[in-house]
């Protein structure tokens, strides 16, 4: 995604449901990065899922279908 | 000449089953203990974890951190495949099948609570058992046939007389015999018990749904019948399991909520702590995706025909004795055997040194499965096959079998077991 497009984070309870998470995304065609879970958010769990937030609706439909439910979803 | 044929396993790859060791074309009857020689691809999936996912998986936000994270996460999601259940967090990965089991039973049972097992178990379930009999909980042991089946009907009265859990192999590693599970399972949850399953033996021989056989917890191990490496397995919890019921074994870092001192409740990471091993996961999914592919029900089948022809041929042979049910349906690949004036030692030797045979001899970890057997506490020779041993293996057996009969027969009557007398007066075996 273009560095200057607007972007949203979902933070989880464990490192295990953010990869999942993210494979559920790529197998659905949605662009996300894990990265480290910015700190001002949550200290959950080390690893957050970045999207463009364009995706949101499509992101939360995603978690819900994979079972994995997310502790928040942060604009950034 | 003994050390030489012992030293250095030749690679594999170079044929597809890898049973050449030292130049000798060996035959693994030692499945049962771990299996040998695993698929190609695990040796490839775990060199490849360590050269391109080799990060601490999913403690670190990096990429070799994901790459490791994302190892685990497929290994979880071909075992959770395997015993059909959808959530793969339900699926906790320890050491080994006994780690599980421990897991299970020191995290359910109370002083005061009553388990109902049966009399053909492994140490690794009944040892822990035994301690916990020592801090209160009580444990009835439902008698086996001669051939290690349950007496069902005895089953059904002890758990009629009230019990917290109902645990028990999903078939012997002495006899292979394979119990009912399913009935088992009917009856313990008919009584209110929850149903642990040490499938050790099991998983990734049989098809097993694990919600089918009402089964709660199911303990299974990576490097058995799954063909996976060492320092893998795990325990199952059904989908209508409630977690808290079970407390965790060990607690520690799990890279979440990392700001608590309290060990989070999570699934899976309410029960893993410290680093899992990432390399053994990765090979046993490559060794899942292997069996998958070939199809576990396929497999059965082939060895079904290898065994039942393994057993007949041993069973014409004077003065050998076999124990397990004669059916090979009825059993896994395992079985065990006797030879009339001969130790079990002397013949587990004579068919490592003479014919490159490899079996197990003793009491295999299970003195109580030894005991129900009339078998304790000389043990028996214990010939356990896997998804590579062929019909050619099985003639060489049923040769060599015949020819170290035929020489028993001939020689001197052998003094009786040593340590009989001194084995028999405690409930302990020999061996571990």
């Amino acid at each position: 995604m273009p560095a200057t497009e607007a972007r949203s984070v979902v933070v989880f309870h464990t490192t295990s449901a953010a990869i999942k998470a993210d494979k559920a995304a790529r197998q659905a065609g949605l662009e996300t990065r894990l990265v480290p879970t910015p700190r001002h958010l949550s200290s959950d769990c080390g690893l957050a899922l970045r999207f463009a937030r364009v995706d949101r609706a499509k992101m939360e439909a995603l978690l819900r279908e994979a079972g994995v439910e997310p502790a928040g979803i942060h604009d950034l | 000449m003994m050390a030489t044929k012992r030293q250095e396993i030749a690679p594999l790859g170079a044929r597809t089953c890898g049973k050449v060791v030292q130049g000798m074309n060996v035959v693994y009857l030692d499945n049962a203990a771990t299996s040998w020689p695993k698929p190609p691809q695990v040796a490839q999936a775990m060199a490849d974890f360590l050269e391109h996912s080799g990060g601490n998986p999913g403690r670190s936000g990096h990429r070799l951190s994901i790459a490791a994270g994302l190892a685990v996460l497929e290994a979880r999601e071909a075992v959770a495949n395997l015993v059909h259940i959808d959530d793969p967090f339900r699926v906790i990965f320890t050491l080994n099948a006994t780690h599980a089991l421990n897991l299970a039973l020191f995290g359910l049972l109370r002083p005061g609570d009553r388990v109902v097992t049966t009399s053909m178990e492994h140490n690794s379930l009944m040892r822990p058992l035994r301690e916990l009999e020592r801090r209160g909980v009580a444990i009835s042991v439902v008698p086996c046939d001669h051939q290690g089946l349950i007496q069902l009907d005895v089953w059904r009265q002890e758990l009629a007389r009230g019990a917290t859990l109902a645990c028990a192999t999903h078939a012997s590693n002495v006899t292979g015999t394979i119990q009912p599970v399913v009935e088992m399972g009917l009856l313990a949850h008919e009584a209110d018990a929850l149903f642990l399953v040490d499938g050790a033996q099991t998983v990734g021989a049989l098809p097993l749904d694990l919600q089918a056989a009402h089964i709660d917890l199911l303990a299974f191990t990576g490097h058995k019948a799954l063909l996976g490496p060492t320092g893998t397995g795990g325990l199952v919890l059904a989908p209508g399991f409630p977690p808290e019921r079970l407390q965790p074994l060990v607690r520690g870092g799990t890279g979440s909520r990392s700001e608590r001192e309290e060990h989070p409740d999570m699934l899976p990471d309410r029960f893993e702590a410290g680093t899992p091993n990432g390399v053994g996961l990765a090979g046993l999914r490559a060794a899942i995706d292997f069996l998958t592919d070939q199809r576990i029900e396929s497999v059965r089948q082939a060895e079904v025909a290898v065994e039942q022809e393994l057993w007949d041929g041993l069973a014409a042979i004077p003065g050998v004795h076999l124990y397990g049910p004669a059916a090979a349906e009825r059993r896994t690949s395992t079985f065990s055997l006797r030879i009339d004036g001969m130790r079990v030692d002397e013949v587990g030797l004579r068919l490592d040194e003479d014919f490159s045979i490899l079996t197990r001899v003793g009491l295999h970890c299970a003195p109580a499965a030894h005991r129900t057997l009339g078998t304790f506490p000389e043990g028996t020779v214990r010939l356990a096959a896997g998804v590579f041993t062929t019909r050619e293996d099985v003639q060489r057996v049923i040769s060599a079998v015949s020819e170290v009969a035929a020489s028993a027969a001939h020689a001197p009557r052998v003094p009786p077991c040593v340590e009989a007398s001194a084995a028999t007066r405690g409930r302990s075996g020999k061996e571990a």
